[in-house]
């Protein structure tokens, strides 16, 4: 039972942030979103990892391996993010605002 | 009982997510996010992921929180063009809800669990936390391109700064009162810190913790000496940092070699020594990853950028 | 087991040392980080090449415990192709910086991301376990977006930012396959997973998987963050970006349809990417033919070409595996992978040749610089034959396997996407070619040592010879490959 409510939570999470990649254009609340995503996505495997008698400890070593990978990601991002906006003065990128 | 709480604990989960989507303004998003690390790494402690709980507190909420704020403070002080408000939201709401439910149906459709039985071999992994066997011996190869991957994405800030500002010292200037409360708990707070980070570390071996985990908190004791001007931000030239920073993924690659050479295998670790030299490449991981952590959350050097 | 050793560890090294050590040592320890890496890259492949494929179970455990890597003929081909891309970006990058002056910023960062870039293709390219080849796949975009941002322009910054994206998205796309794939079976080995017992899930879990790895190979219509990323970088990382990158993602994807889980390949599967395949092809080449850039028109050919290979789905996949023919299509997009490498790793040396000499790659600027640099312009004209697929190129030996296996297969429809390709080809490499060698002279262009000419002319020389000489590769290829068809046509 309990389970099943962290592994649609996790589904739930993945919804919300695809919603917010695609709806929201400012960068920082990008990198937000693909940090939801990921989560729901490990919060997903560590459910179905828990599934057995004792726990299954690869998800976990995979999720915490997958959290460093996140934080590298969203690292190099938020910098290219201050980086765009000290040379355009916007955290946009250039041609979305208005799709062609 | 306990679903009630799962379930209380869930709801809270997904409405702080959604708040950080939704919410006006992005440094109310950030903060919520970094609420929704902190209440999600409550949800792994609830499902016994302790390690995981460790890991989502410090690097998920804590770090990329820091580096969430200190991008949204830079972009304040540069007065960035205002948010743009959300655009498409229907479809990108369908978007989300199609994609969440077709996740939601995968998992009931799952068989039973197929879970490898790792009983037979973890007494052979020589360490008795079965998180950090995975992470150290069965799935090294993982783990050590994993620490590569924080080296590599470091590089790739620095390559952020501009040529003028090359040989200043890392991160923005930063000016932290003498006297100030900053300046307080940057000599309070580093050296409780560093037993923590360091007890992290060792204990991983057997119990909770890890060379991510406690090397994330000496991350945060170096970051708030920094801040506290107890600690000078080192320039790229410094060549203690950079030896620091290649340390752990070294240290890794050689012993994987002497695996090679002097046992069966790349990676291999013989029973006998496994436990002292999973400590070994641990603490000098532990000590790289630190020194990686806390020069990505400062950022390229910036000369002219002003934050405090 | 030794020699992937090196493989893997020797490009890991050299990239620790460049960051370590003081600034006069660098670039030589990346030079030898890089000749050392290339005798790696052929030892592995003379070794597969005698006794066949090498399996190396990392810490001597066996999945799904542990992780299996395992070179093939595939992967040491690819091993083999992309040192030898590396070693000549290595150089170009040596001699551009002796002649321009790069700066400390980029004289510090561009050695360790080329040799971690490098160490991330080697280990996705050996690698049998879906995690592994995600953090693999992890740390190959971040280091390219770090080399398309490394000018510092603000173009530049936005195009790594877009790329940064989609890689992103294709990540977690691949992610989201990778939990499915865990969550049914417990296990991330491709030998395990194709002798697995097929559940519901499996379908959603491959297709996730095969969106993220095509946002990631930018096939049409993902292919819009490729030519403004692949423009801005200086030109050696943009041979690397262009030539390697889309590689690693594509190999897994052929690993994934044609070994871990062949039996998920429906016919309409197959069509849809082989159909994606063919609009790459023609939109790809469409835009080429408008730019005015030669890095751009460069740069949208990559979108093209890589369409080639899908078109192998269809012919090799699925129900089409059991076929004679499918040997030869299977073959023929690896031929194309290959000899795409060289050709256009080339052509980008040969740009960043022309910018060195006239500042610009305006089409309109580069006129009668083959005068001025022969060498440069045999070189591009060259790899052009390659990437029109003429004889007797290693892009013709793709296309000719890939033709034949479409006239026996009866589906003609890819053929005439093969044709027209060629054409579209001929078209776009016409415009810049029209130029390089027309009449006009050249405003005093500044001079580009012949040592420096002479890599790309390396490069160019060996896409011909890959179709000269294609016997050894064609067997090379053969090795460990999935058993889809005892013989071939």
């Amino acid at each position: 039972m309990s389970l099943s409510i962290f592994a649609l939570t996790g589904a739930a999470l993945v919804g919300i942030g695809i919603y917010g990649l695609l709806a929201q254009a400012h960068l920082l609340r990008r990198v937000i979103a693909f940090n939801l995503i990921g989560s729901g996505l490990f919060l997903f495997l560590g459910a179905a990892g828990s599934r057995g008698i004792g726990i299954d400890p690869i998800p976990q070593a995979l999720i915490i391996t997958g959290i460093v990978v996140a934080l590298s990601a969203s690292a190099l991002a938020v910098t290219l993010v201050v980086a765009l906006a000290r040379a355009t003065g916007r955290a946009t990128l250039p041609d979305e605002e208005t799709p062609r | 009982m306990s679903a009630a709480l799962d379930i209380a604990l869930c709801a809270l989960i997904l409405g702080v997510g959604l708040a950080t989507v939704v919410g006006r303004g992005v440094f109310r998003a950030v903060i919520f996010f970094i609420t929704y690390g902190l209440l999600l790494a409550i949800g792994w402690a609830r499902l016994g992921a302790i390690d995981v709980a460790l890991a989502e507190a410090a690097i998920s909420a804590g770090l990329t929180g820091a580096l969430l704020l200190a991008a949204q403070g830079r972009l304040r002080t540069m007065k960035t063009e205002a948010e743009p408000p959300a655009r498409a939201r229907l479809p990108a709401a369908l978007a989300g809800l199609s994609v969440a439910c077709v996740l939601g149906w995968a998992w009931f459709a799952l068989p039973v669990d197929q879970a490898p039985d790792l009983s037979q071999v973890l007494p052979e992994s020589g360490v008795g936390n079965p998180v950090t066997a995975v992470l150290l011996n069965f799935r090294a190869w993982d783990t050590l391109l994993e620490s590569v991957v924080l080296l590599t994405a470091l590089v790739g800030v620095w390559m952020l700064a501009q040529d003028a500002d090359w040989d200043a010292a890392l991160g923005p200037r930063f000016h932290a009162r003498p006297n100030g409360v900053l300046a307080n708990f940057g000599r309070i707070l580093p050296p409780i810190g560093l037993i923590f980070g360091v007890y992290l570390v060792w204990a991983g071996a057997d119990d909770t913790g890890g060379a991510f985990q406690g090397g994330t908190v000496l991350a945060a004791v170096i970051l708030l000496a920094m801040m506290a001007g107890a600690l000078q931000p080192p320039s790229v030239a410094h060549p203690v940092w950079r030896v620091g920073l290649v340390l752990g993924p070294l240290v890794f690659v050689l012993a994987g070699i002497a695996g090679a050479l002097l046992s069966d295998g790349f990676l291999t670790l013989p029973l006998t020594i496994a436990k002292p030299a999973i400590l070994t490449i641990e603490a000098a991981l532990s000590l790289s990853i630190a020194a990686t952590l806390a020069l990505l959350v400062i950022g390229p050097p910036d000369d002219q950028g002003q934050d405090a | 087991m030794t020699p992937m050793i090196a493989l893997l560890t020797l490009p890991l090294l050299a990239a620790l040392a460049t960051i370590a050590l003081p600034r006069r040592a660098r670039a030589a320890a990346a030079g030898i980080g890089a000749g050392a890496t290339l005798l790696a890259a052929i030892w592995v492949a003379v070794v597969v090449w005698r006794t066949g494929p090498m399996d190396l179970m990392l810490g001597g455990w066996q999945p799904p415990v542990g992780i299996g890597l395992r070179a093939d003929g595939l992967s040491v081909a690819l091993g083999v192709m992309t040192a030898l891309v590396m070693s000549a970006a290595v150089l170009a990058a040596r001699f551009e910086h002796a002649t321009t002056g790069p700066g400390p910023r980029i004289a510090f960062g561009i050695w360790p991301l080329i040799l971690l870039l490098w160490a991330a293709l080697n280990a996705v390219f050996v690698s049998r376990d879906l995690f592994n080849l995600y953090v693999g796949l992890e740390l190959i975009s971040l280091s390219a977006v770090a080399l398309v941002a490394i000018s510092g322009k603000a173009q530049a910054v936005a195009a790594g930012l877009r790329y940064l994206l989609f890689a992103l998205t294709g990540s977690l796309l691949y992610l989201a396959g990778v939990v499915l794939t865990y969550s049914a079976h417990g296990m991330l080995d491709i030998d395990l997973l194709a002798a697995r017992t097929p559940v519901p899930t499996d379908a959603l879990a491959l297709g996730l998987m095969t969106a993220g790895l095509l946002a990631k190979t930018a096939l049409f219509p993902f292919h819009v963050w490729l030519p403004p990323a692949h423009a801005a970088a200086p030109a050696p990382a943009s041979a690397l970006l262009s030539a390697l990158v889309p590689k690693a993602s594509l190999l897994i994807l052929v690993r994934l349809w044609f070994e871990a889980m062949p039996d998920m390949a429906t016919a309409a599967s197959l069509l849809t990417l082989g159909g994606l395949g063919a609009l790459a092809v023609v939109w790809g080449g469409v835009l080429a033919l408008v730019q005015a850039r030669l890095k751009l028109i460069v740069a949208y050919s990559t979108v093209a070409q890589l369409g080639y290979v899908f078109l192998a789905f269809p012919l090799a996949g699925g129900a089409g595996a059991a076929q004679p023919w499918s040997a030869g299509a299977w073959t023929g997009a690896m031929f194309q992978i290959l000899s795409h490498g060289l050709a256009k790793a080339s052509m980008f040396l040969t740009a960043g040749i022309f910018i060195a000499a006239v500042g610009s790659d305006r089409l309109g600027d580069l006129r009668g610089l083959a005068r001025a640099l022969p060498m440069t312009g045999f070189a591009f004209a060259l790899s052009a034959i390659t990437l029109m697929g003429l004889p007797p190129s290693g892009g013709f030996t793709a296309k000719y396997l890939m033709m034949t296996s479409a006239f026996a297969a009866d589906q003609r429809g890819w053929a005439a996407v093969l044709v027209g390709g060629g054409l579209l080809a001929a078209a776009y490499l016409y415009r810049p070619m029209a130029a390089l060698f027309s009449a006009d002279i050249p405003a005093a262009p500044r001079a580009v040592p012949r040592r420096w000419q002479a890599v790309p002319l390396w490069l160019a020389a060996l896409a011909v010879g890959l179709g000269l000489m294609s016997a050894a590769p064609f067997d090379l290829l053969q090795i460990g490959r999935p058993d889809i068809a005892a013989e071939g046509l």
